[in-house]
């Protein structure tokens, strides 16, 4: 039997995991501290699934009816 | 530290900088240090008139009356900010604002010892994350408190010293009980603040608060302090009694009964004695701080009229916040009736001479406005372009009324004085109707006096104003400086403002008479005299007459070349027009509609030229195409000329609508008769093979839904049938009929209802059935499913509707009057909620969009960074027109 995960999902956008040099580098490109990023809760069941602990950052790529492909950043709290 | 530039001494004053605020509890003894002295005197005011110096109006708590000096500070009424006293309770009373913790407090926290019931290595282990890492506790606190105060509350036994907990039950407003074995036991403020007392400093942070600011027995009162008098002033009225303010009224309550209780309790009363004015000191200070508190009932004057207390003061529309804080009132401001003036360009207002005598615009003297102004000040304040005031270089201000020659003062006029001039033509000033729903209901306008008593604007800009002129009522403001007066005019002005930016189209543009002018000039039929032409054009400055057509009997011109003139040069473009009878196959061009408009080089070349091309709020057309190629210049111009040719056409032309516009020949009546009865039949049959049970059943609904489902069909498509049957017979020539075509006002749909069938009316989108069991209206037989007996009305409004069918029909309007009052209330708050929530977002140089400290929101605004007022209805770019504007018009034939 296949199993299921809703990464599989067609609504559940592509979430990746920055390293710390891409951490780094978006943090200083937006001139912010990390929790000046709209957050996502480690509990999430996307951030669960992807390994995501307290502290990271996330990118999603997401379909936007605007732009085509849009990006969008969260920052992992407990 | 004084830096010396030239003449000038600057001086910087040291300042400071405000990081935060932090709201907490005031302690008694805050209150009683803060406090000028304790009032105990439940009276204002003496026999002779002077206030008692322990009373609620004492002289120490400021003062206003302008004879009198403030006890306390020496000040007079405006130099004095008034003064804090106190009432020292005799007994403590629940402040109602925090029952609630209180409530949470007691329940969390042992009865003997005040300890959290939590165990001590985890409150140690919280205690030492707060301590060791205190952004993170920031972070969890709001998580992880509720969570250990629940679990607290539910804990029965103390961990620490192993007594058994009582659940604390709270009876709304201000009465504890403590369920125990034996029953129900009241616990009286004073326990309650004694058990608060126990709860230590550590265990309180424990449970998110800061003892520091708040500690848990200041919420049980033991103090209240009595607000300065300059908060409740009391008022003198004509006949010379003075009535007091409502929160001294309150003030004066629990004096007495302060007081009261104090003697009781000296002389040593019963219990219940003592008991029963507790109570009602509690009931005083409750209503003291809401008079609106459930359970209670609200405090009243002598008169019956309820008092409005301190949260009063500060709630709802009337309240501190939304009215005197987000809603002010402003000066040179002015308001009044509006009606329409369409010889005004669309960037004008027109201002009536009272008003334009009444706003002032400051204006600095100098050498080269110096005579100009001296005559304004001749002028003086009651002959129109005058002025109303003078202000010395010292500041010193002299009102023109008063001053009896004023060309002496005119003659002292020097550079350095300022001149308060009226507004007069030219002058910029912001016009707004209310509801102000988005960006463009307030824009500025320049200034036109004119005579009369109404503001004026040009018809186009109704739609973002959203006005009429059915007794609407608009606002104007008069900027005071140079800087307003930039702002205002390179982005506020009307012209700045035509393409929205709620979608990618003109919000301001032709409406009514100006499409319907447009649609008959376009006409292939109209022809133009010499002098039509010539008064048309003239009309838009425009001198070079075209050649005619038609040189012989009679020269004459096409209402297209006329359209054609107006035309910028270069504009390449196509379109349907709102005529388009939407064929099978669209032969473009060759329409025998002529609803395909084709402009070549800026020649009209065909198509009727309506709704779609000229309209207010139509994206894609043909106003849109000139504002966007040729700018908003080009823009203003076709509106404040091209549009008012149209509209001078339609006088020329002449337009009414009758009766007869909606006449229909005999065979066309039968025609509709057997539509409709067929649709009967129709009906009828379905109810038959419903009640054999034959019906099939649709998926996901009943059989009754599936009935009601297929009648609903049949009845919605004999309506348009019969729409049809009416448009096809109904004269082309008919008013009506050309109003609906072009777009101008009314559609297919209101005419089919005047001409053939009103057709079904319906209750929250089904047949009505309401009002009798089992039918609508006793007319009828019970479960009777049929076409009338459920509301469909098969006359027409011309013909005039059955008793019946008017009931019927004013079911369903009755519905849609709800509808709308109901839905402009709901997204009215909406609304509020929403500008309330977003209103700090901006856009940051990066193109991020950040909230008010910088967060991120989104990392480009709208994901595709466009600004939807620049783009082709929401698209960056619209490919179709760049090739069709880059190849001309030929190309795509
Ligand atoms: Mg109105
Ligand atoms: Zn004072
Ligand atoms: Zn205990
Ligand atoms: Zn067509």
């Amino acid at each position: 039997m296949k199993k299921f995960t809703i990464l599989d999902h067609e609504l559940v956008p592509k979430h990746v995991l920055l390293t710390k040099e891409e951490k780094r580098e978006l943090l200083e490109r937006l001139a912010i501290r990390p929790d000046q990023l709209p957050w996502i809760r480690a509990s999430d069941p996307v951030a669960k699934l992807i390994g995501a602990k307290p502290g990271d950052i996330v990118k999603i790529i997401r379909k936007s009816p605007t732009a085509g492909e849009s990006i969008a950043y969260r920052f992992v709290v407990p | 530290m004084p830096q010396v530039k030239g003449e000038v001494k600057v001086i910087f004053a040291p300042s400071k900088k405000i990081k935060g605020i932090t709201f907490g509890l005031l302690s008694p003894d805050a209150i009683r240090k803060m406090s000028v002295g304790s009032i105990i005197t439940p009276d204002t005011y003496e026999e002779d008139g002077t206030p008692i110096d322990t009373g609620p109006m004492s002289l120490r708590l400021g003062t206003i009356d302008p004879t009198q000096k403030c006890k306390t500070c020496g000040n007079r009424v405006g130099q004095c900010p008034g003064h804090f006293g106190h009432i020292e309770l005799a007994k403590p009373v629940v402040h109602v604002g925090f029952v609630k913790v209180i409530h949470q407090l007691l329940d969390a926290t042992c009865q003997k010892c005040g300890r959290l019931l939590i165990a001590e290595e985890e409150i140690a282990k919280m205690r030492q994350m707060m301590k060791e890492r205190p952004r993170l506790w920031s972070i969890l606190k709001p998580k992880v408190v509720p969570k250990v105060v629940k679990k607290a509350m539910k804990t029965m036994e103390c961990p620490h010293c192993g007594e058994e907990q009582s659940k604390v039950k709270l009876e709304r407003p201000t009465t504890f009980y403590e369920k125990t074995k034996t029953g129900e036991r009241r616990i009286t403020p004073d326990v309650i603040r004694a058990r608060l007392e126990k709860i230590p400093d550590e265990d309180y942070e424990v449970m998110g608060f800061n003892p520091k600011l708040s500690r848990p027995e200041w919420m049980v009162l033991t103090v209240l302090p009595v607000p300065p008098v300059t908060v409740r002033p009391s008022i003198t009225l004509e006949t010379g009694l003075r009535s007091e303010d409502d929160l001294t009224h309150k003030v004066v309550d629990i004096i007495r009964i302060n007081e009261r209780l104090k003697e009781q309790i000296d002389m040593g009363a019963p219990m219940a004695i003592i008991e029963e004015l507790w109570d009602l000191l509690q009931y005083h200070v409750t209503t003291y701080f809401d008079n609106e508190v459930s359970g209670v009932p609200p405090a009243r004057h002598r008169s019956g009229r309820v008092l409005r207390t301190l949260a009063q003061r500060l709630k709802g529309k009337e309240g501190r916040f939304r009215s005197s804080l987000s809603g002010k009132r402003v000066d040179f401001s002015a308001r009044t009736v509006i009606s329409p003036d369409p010889n005004l360009s669309i960037n004008e207002v027109g201002v009536p001479v009272d008003v334009a005598k009444t706003l002032t615009v400051p204006e600095k003297v100098t050498p080269w406005n110096i005579d100009e102004l001296r005559e304004l000040v001749i002028r003086g304040p009651y002959e129109h372009p005058g002025a109303n005031y003078i202000v010395r270089p010292d500041g010193r201000r002299i009102d023109l009324r008063y001053v009896k020659d004023r060309k002496v003062v005119a003659d002292v006029l020097a550079p350095g004085y300022i001149v308060e001039r009226h507004v007069r033509d030219g002058d910029v000033a912001l016009f707004n109707r209310q509801p102000s729903l988005h960006r463009m209901s307030i824009m500025a306008h320049k200034v036109r006096v004119l005579p009369y008593k109404t503001f004026r604007l040009n018809l186009c800009v109704c739609p973002p104003y959203n006005a009429d002129f059915d007794g609407d009522e608009m606002n104007l403001h008069v900027p005071q400086s140079e800087e307003a007066r930039a702002e205002a005019l390179t982005l506020m002005l009307v012209e700045q403002q035509i393409l929205s930016p709620r979608y990618g189209g003109p919000i301001i543009g032709g409406t009514q008479d100006y499409i319907l002018g447009a649609y008959l000039l376009s006409h292939k039929t109209t022809t133009l005299e010499r002098e039509e032409v010539e008064r048309l054009l003239f009309m838009c400055g425009k001198t070079d007459i075209p050649r005619p057509v038609i040189l012989k009997p009679k020269e004459l011109w096409t209402g297209k070349q006329v359209i054609s003139a107006l035309l910028p040069q270069g504009l390449n473009y196509t379109l349907k027009a709102s005529s388009c009878r939407k064929c099978r196959e669209c032969t473009k061009s060759e329409c025998p509609h002529d609803a395909y408009v084709v402009v070549s080089n800026g020649e009209l070349v065909a198509g009727l030229i309506d709704k779609k091309s000229i309209g207010a709020g139509e994206p894609e057309s043909l106003f849109h195409r000139i504002v966007k190629d040729f700018g908003i210049a080009a823009g203003s111009w076709f509106l404040d000329n091209a549009l008012k040719l149209f509209l001078n056409y339609a006088f020329m032309h002449g337009f009414s609508m009758s009766i007869d516009d909606k006449r229909l020949p005999e065979e066309a009546i039968k025609e509709i008769e057997d539509a409709l009865k067929k649709a009967e039949d129709k009906v009828s049959r379905l109810i038959e093979k419903y009640k054999r049970r034959e019906l099939e059943q649709l998926p996901v609904k009943t059989l009754e839904e599936t009935l009601e489902t297929m009648i609903h069909e049949v009845l919605s498509n004999a309506r348009d049938e019969v729409g049809k049957i009416a448009a096809k017979y109904l004269k082309p020539t008919s008013r009506a009929l050309i109003m609906a075509r072009s777009g101008s006002r009314g559609s297919i749909l209101n005419l089919t209802q005047m001409a053939a069938a009103v057709g079904q009316q319906t209750v929250r989108g089904e047949r009505i059935l309401r009002g009798y069991f089992e039918r609508a209206l006793p007319h009828f037989k019970k479960g009777d499913l049929g076409a009338i007996a459920r509301g469909f009305v098969y006359s027409s409004f011309k013909k005039g509707l059955s008793p019946l069918e008017f009931f019927f029909h004013a079911m369903g309007g009755r519905e849609g009057l709800v509808d709308t009052a109901v839905r402009t209330s709901q997204s009215g708050y909406m609304q509020r909620r929403l500008i309330n929530a977003l209103q700090d977002l901006h856009v940051e140089y990066d193109g991020t969009v950040r909230t008010a400290d910088d967060k991120v929101v989104q990392l480009k605004y709208g994901e595709d960074g466009v600004d939807p007022s620049k783009s082709d209805h929401g698209k960056a770019v619209n490919i179709a027109k760049t090739i069709e504007k880059v190849l001309g018009v030929a190309a795509l034939e």
